[in-house]
């Protein structure tokens, strides 16, 4: 169990100016179950990636059963038998979970024509030695999310890993599918393989983990022994200082009812039922939460209230008006905001200037466009008022938006929403991808907002955000909301049991 | 962003570099005298009046096809279509031109304003078919050239619009023609006049027209469409990202067809300008002509400013003319002139070339300090 | 009757091997995710090339491989520019396109005292016919079609190609090599459609011309997207293209019949266009093609 199977010695990473993994040094034991702890950016993926060969590193020495070996590319990672899980699954969609799995290592007869049927047999080998089978001709577009990881570990398990990273393997999955992760990642230590897991969930690596390495900006901060260490102690290791994340909010001040959803339905993008029958109604002066894990219905959700999917039956209504099916434009007119899901691809048009995107909606209405021509000064003078009152830096209007960094783009979506002065708005993800600072700048514009007596939706997959920012919350699960409750009341637990399906009664 | 924009006009400078290094690689390959050669081609661009009159009735398709291949790109579309938007438009001018026959302040704007509209409905049906039928627009405009084409052939041999015993149309009246003192200039008081004034003489052998006028002011409406009006705004942002764009309010499907439709009227000014100032009429088609691919490669070469395709169709108008004195001086192959624009494209297809190139330059220097 | 169907249908695969060379051309190259819109310039030099040696050398099969070259030599440019300088493939096509058409006529002028057109090859001299009077080409067109389709769903090399299309970077991870298989591709590409240019101008007529590919490859650039990137597909959909063509030369000869050829030949665009807007809106196409991809 002791023996020292990777070596990493003082790797060090630079992009450009950016330093990546400044000096980092790690060892890690066979058979053992080792997380690599750390925020977004710190530079746990980075590592791995050079473990795996995808990056090469500026210096450093990485030794496999005390052998120096140089890892150029990910064919040798894998004939040294490493096996890589990324975040972003690396399968094909319209491939076969079997021909996924054999891809670049296809059984063949006379070495020249595929024969998968061979590989079909293996593959179920293999799967049934540590969970469910998984159906080796299903079509990886038509599995659920945790059935394709597991295509994932199979695949690495066929390449003959012996060391399996993976890559934050819990943020898609399900409560009941993490479960079963974790059941598998048992199995597979037990039979001796060697399993990195990059996170940033603390409860995970308690439930999990032998040993924990924690990165902060590029650099070592410690290797402990989770058994012995809290959950409070790795958290201040990976942020380097104490996180308050409570809000203190004052009641809730005029309670109107402003919008209701009454018995939705509405199909995903693949024409199945992603909402079936949800109902929700959202008053003035406070935040409802939408809790649930990812893929139950929250993007469809967002998507027919802003005007960009329309519901095959079911009323929406706006203080009593029926807006179901109106387009973005519309819903624009009755004063219904929203901060998109994905900024980059939704939110904001990169290679316009920031100032461009501050009028995203209103390019067309006075004071920006009279008679059809664009304002250039209204324009400007509008853009630099908002980047000032948010604090958008640089504070140039004609820079390009794709120049900002994420947390800037994120505020000049605000800026820009909040610029409409909306009744209503829907935050979905508002802090996907931010760093600590940007988080918290988030929530106190949605707080404020809050104050104000405006409406908030927040759809978010953080439970935690959630429970700290919402007055009421609604968990989704399959398209429905199944509890409604009072933040006061909410406790992770019982809505975690609730995200995976579960009952409170049962 | 001027410091992109600075980038951008050092790289095409540098692909207009290439383009003659390697034209010039292929004459001298050929066994031809290449200092020759471009000079001959420099002095038929510039030695007489008569010669910048060619280049600009040449340039004046070449800009409007590059400005309609340009626009549908800022939109996010690739208009292959210019082709048959450019024949149709052309078709419609020498139908309008022939049997309309009105006064030329009625008669010229009318049949332009005709050809354009029915070229922009053709341009069209791409952009409808691409927004509400997701057919790419690639496909759709290379079968459209081609419907085009043959439509243009069917429509020529039509009895009353064939001229008798040829394969070409019936020439439209005068009262449509754009070209400049067109009568006058083979009047006795015109021949008289101008041999007096023999610069003006030598520029109007050329069938100088109208069409570049309108070229002009083509190039000067899709500047303030795209970058000073709030439809510009929008089919930019459609260009750039659809899905922002639609959450935006914006609507998108209009959008691509708007953007089609204005692309078709470009390209269809172009046709209608040659057929009202060159040609005066039209012809069956062997083989396809080309002024909507040549538009692409204007495009590619002059962006999307609002001199750009200007600049960019008088270069082109101005290889091809000089390129075709090749043959009678020097019995150089004028086809030179595409291997160039190829090139010249082919570069520019690559602006991490010249960052590469840029980098090295950069750090060679380095090292010598 | 029988007679007349025999003429159309041999008409049809002597018009359409030339579509179908390039448009398996178009398969290979965009199912492993690059775009070649140079189809066109490919077959021009291609067409050119194997005109102008087949009438120096004598020997038809000689140029139908250097045809194939020449293509290659192309499809060599575009492929350093899409691959290794992540160029805008689209942009690159088209420059292919100025090149190829310029270059074939300018060599040919170059060649053959300033003509236009190569000197016409003797009828022993071109490719031959081999079975039913039809030429060797079309039986070759035909077999590519079928080794394309074995190559891509049957070997083990047609999954890695197609992965590389579809998801390149999934495809590094398991030691593929991204770069090679593109190169291969795109090469492969540029050769097919050189073969496509000869088997028009040393088979179906005897010499190069301007004018002989004029758009050919860009209707077999239709055919790939028509044909859903298949191979199969894509040669259905260059026989539709054939067949107009055939259909057009026999009414031609038809005093019976009167309606307008040129009505006739605008109809299998018109066609496509129809069943474009009818078919399934989900496209087919390979996820990552055009879509230029940077090794770490």
């Amino acid at each position: 169990m002791s023996e020292v199977i990777v070596e990493l010695k003082n790797i060090t990473k630079r992009f450009g100016s950016f330093l990546a993994n400044d000096n980092l040094s790690l060892s890690i034991k066979k058979g053992e179950i080792h997380a690599l702890l750390g925020e977004n950016g710190a530079g746990k993926s980075t590592l791995m990636n050079i473990l795996y060969g995808l990056v090469s590193p500026t210096s450093g020495e990485i030794f496999l059963h005390g052998k120096k070996v140089e890892i150029k590319n990910s064919l040798q990672a894998i004939s040294l038998g490493i096996g890589m899980v990324h975040q972003h699954f690396m399968l094909i969609e319209t491939f076969t979970v079997t021909e996924n799995i054999v891809l670049g290592r296809e059984t063949s007869r006379y070495g020249l024509l595929l024969d998968l049927p061979q590989a079909e047999h293996a593959i179920q080998k293999i799967s049934a030695e540590f969970g469910p089978a998984v159906n080796p001709r299903a079509k990886i577009s038509e599995i659920s999310v945790g059935m394709q990881q597991r295509v994932e570990i199979i695949k690495a398990l066929y390449h003959q890993a012996e060391i399996l990273i993976l890559d934050e393997p819990t943020a898609v999955l399900t409560p009941l599918e993490i479960e079963e992760f974790g059941k598998i990642i048992k199995r597979l230590s037990s039979l001796g393989k060697t399993i990195i897991i990059i996170t940033h969930k603390l409860k995970e690596i308690k439930a999990l983990a032998d040993r924990c390495t924690i990165i902060c900006k590029g650099k070592l901060v410690d290797t402990v022994e989770v058994a012995q260490t809290s959950e409070q102690e790795l958290a201040y290791k990976m942020v380097g200082r104490k996180v308050e994340f409570k809000f203190n909010k004052t009641p809730p001040s005029s309670q109107k009812k402003i919008l209701s959803l009454q018995n939705i339905v509405a199909l995903n993008k693949r024409g199945l039922p992603a909402l079936q029958n949800l109902s929700i109604e959202l008053y003035t002066g406070e935040i409802l939460g939408i809790a649930g894990i990812d893929g139950n219905g929250q993007s469809e959700l967002a998507e027919i209230l802003t005007g960009l999917r329309a519901i095959e039956s079911g009323k929406i209504e706006k203080n009593g008006e029926d807006i179901t099916n109106k387009s973005p434009a519309n819903l624009f007119l009755k004063k219904i905001s929203s901060i998109p899901e994905d900024r980059q691809k939704r939110g904001l048009v990169l290679d316009f200037s920031v100032a461009e995107n501050m009028i995203l909606q209103t390019h067309h209405l006075p004071p920006f466009s009279r008679l059809g021509f664009l304002q250039k000064d209204q324009i400007e003078k509008h853009a630099l008022q908002l980047i000032e009152r948010f604090d958008v830096r640089p504070p140039q209007a004609d820079g390009l938006t794709s120049a900002l960094s994420g947390g800037n783009q994120q505020k000049v979506i605000i800026a820009r929403e909040l610029s409409h002065d909306p009744d209503i708005l829907i935050a979905v993800q508002p802090t996907r991808g931010l760093d600590v600072g940007a988080i918290e700048y988030v929530h106190r514009a949605l707080i404020a907002l809050r104050s104000q007596g405006k409406a908030i939706l927040l759809i978010s997959l953080e439970l935690d955000e959630i429970i700290n920012l919402s007055d009421k919350i609604a968990v989704i699960f399959d398209g429905k909301i199944v509890a409604n409750m009072d933040a006061l009341d909410a406790d992770e637990k019982k809505i975690g049991l609730l995200m995976a399906g579960g009952s409170l009664h049962a | 962003m001027p410091n992109s924009s600075y980038e951008k006009l050092t790289a095409t400078f540098f692909s207009i570099v290439a383009g003659i290094l390697v034209g010039g690689l292929v004459l001298k390959i050929a066994g031809l005298p290449v200092g020759e050669a471009y000079l001959v081609m420099f002095n038929s661009m510039f030695s007489r009046a008569n010669y910048v009159a060619h280049i600009i009735v040449k340039s004046t398709p070449l800009i409007l096809t590059g400005l309609s291949v340009a626009f549908a790109f800022r939109t996010g579309l690739f208009n292959i279509g210019a082709e048959g938007q450019f024949i149709i438009g052309a078709t419609t001018a020498a139908l309008a031109g022939y049997f309309l026959d009105l006064h030329p302040l009625l008669e010229i704007p009318l049949v332009l304003l005709l050809a354009v509209f029915v070229s922009a409905l053709w341009g069209g049906i791409a952009g409808l078919l691409k927004a509400h039928f997701a057919v790419h627009e690639v496909i759709s405009t290379i079968m459209l050239n081609w419907t085009a084409f043959y439509l243009q052939n069917y429509l020529v041999m039509l009895e009353g619009f064939r001229r008798p015993n040829s394969e070409a149309s019936n020439s439209i009246n005068v009262s449509a023609s754009l070209t400049f003192f067109e009568n006058w200039k083979y009047s006795d008081a015109g021949i008289l006049w101008l041999e007096k004034h023999p610069l003006l003489a030598d520029f109007l052998r050329a069938p100088v027209n109208g069409g570049i006028i309108i070229a002009l002011l083509a190039a000067i409406f899709c500047y303030i469409i795209l970058h000073k009006t709030s439809l510009g705004f929008s089919l930019r942002a459609v260009g750039h990202n659809a899905d922002a764009a639609e959450y935006g309010g914006i609507k998108v499907k209009q959008k691509m067809t708007t953007s089609m439709l204005i692309a078709g009227a470009l390209a269809g000014a172009a046709g209608a300008t040659h057929v009202m100032g060159v040609s005066r009429n039209i012809a069956i088609l062997a083989s396809m002509e080309g002024y909507g691919f040549d538009g692409i490669a204007v495009a590619l070469i002059g962006g999307s400013g609002a001199w750009g395709p200007i600049l960019a169709g008088l270069f082109f108008g101005a290889l091809k003319y000089s390129g075709s004195k090749l043959q009678a001086a020097l019995e150089a192959p004028s086809e030179v002139i595409y291997i160039m624009i190829g090139v010249i494209v082919f570069f520019t297809a690559m602006p991490k070339l010249f960052g590469k190139i840029s980098d090295l330059i950069k750090k060679r220097r380095a090292h010598a300090r | 009757m029988l007679d007349s169907i025999l003429f159309i249908l041999s008409t049809t695969l002597m018009y359409s091997a030339p579509l179908i060379f390039a448009a398996i051309g178009g398969v290979l190259s965009e199912n492993t995710g690059v775009v070649n819109i140079g189809l066109e310039g490919m077959m021009a030099f291609g067409a050119f090339v194997g005109a102008a040696t087949t009438s120096l050398c004598g020997n038809p099969w000689i140029g139908l491989g250097a045809a194939g070259m020449a293509g290659l030599l192309l499809a060599l440019l575009h492929a350093w520019a899409s691959i290794h300088m992540a160029a805008n493939q689209v942009v690159s096509g088209i420059a292919i396109n100025f090149l190829g058409t310029g270059l074939s006529v300018f060599a040919c002028r170059i060649l053959f005292e300033g003509s236009t057109m190569t000197p016409p090859i003797p009828l022993e001299n071109k490719i031959p016919p081999l079975f039913f009077g039809q030429y060797a080409t079309v039986y070759l067109a035909l077999g590519l079609v079928f080794f394309t389709h074995i190559f891509l769903y049957k070997t083990i090399w047609g999954p890695r190609w197609r992965a590389v299309g579809e998801h390149p970077k999934a495809a590094e991870s398991v030691g593929i090599n991204v770069y090679q298989i593109r190169y291969l591709a795109v090469l492969a590409s540029g050769f097919c459609a050189g073969l496509g240019g000869a088997s028009l101008s040393i088979a179906v007529v005897s010499s190069f011309r301007p004018t002989l590919i004029a758009g050919q490859g860009f209707i077999a650039l239709a055919a790939v997207i028509f044909g859903r990137w298949r191979p199969m597909g894509a040669m259905w959909a260059a026989l539709l293209f054939g067949a107009s063509q055939a259909l057009v030369v026999f009414v031609g000869g038809q005093a019976a019949i009167e309606i307008s050829s040129q009505i006739l030949s605008m109809l299998p665009y018109l066609l496509t266009l129809l069943i474009l807007v009818f078919m399934n809106k989900k496209s087919a196409a390979p996820k990552a093609n055009g879509i230029s991809y940077q090794r770490n």
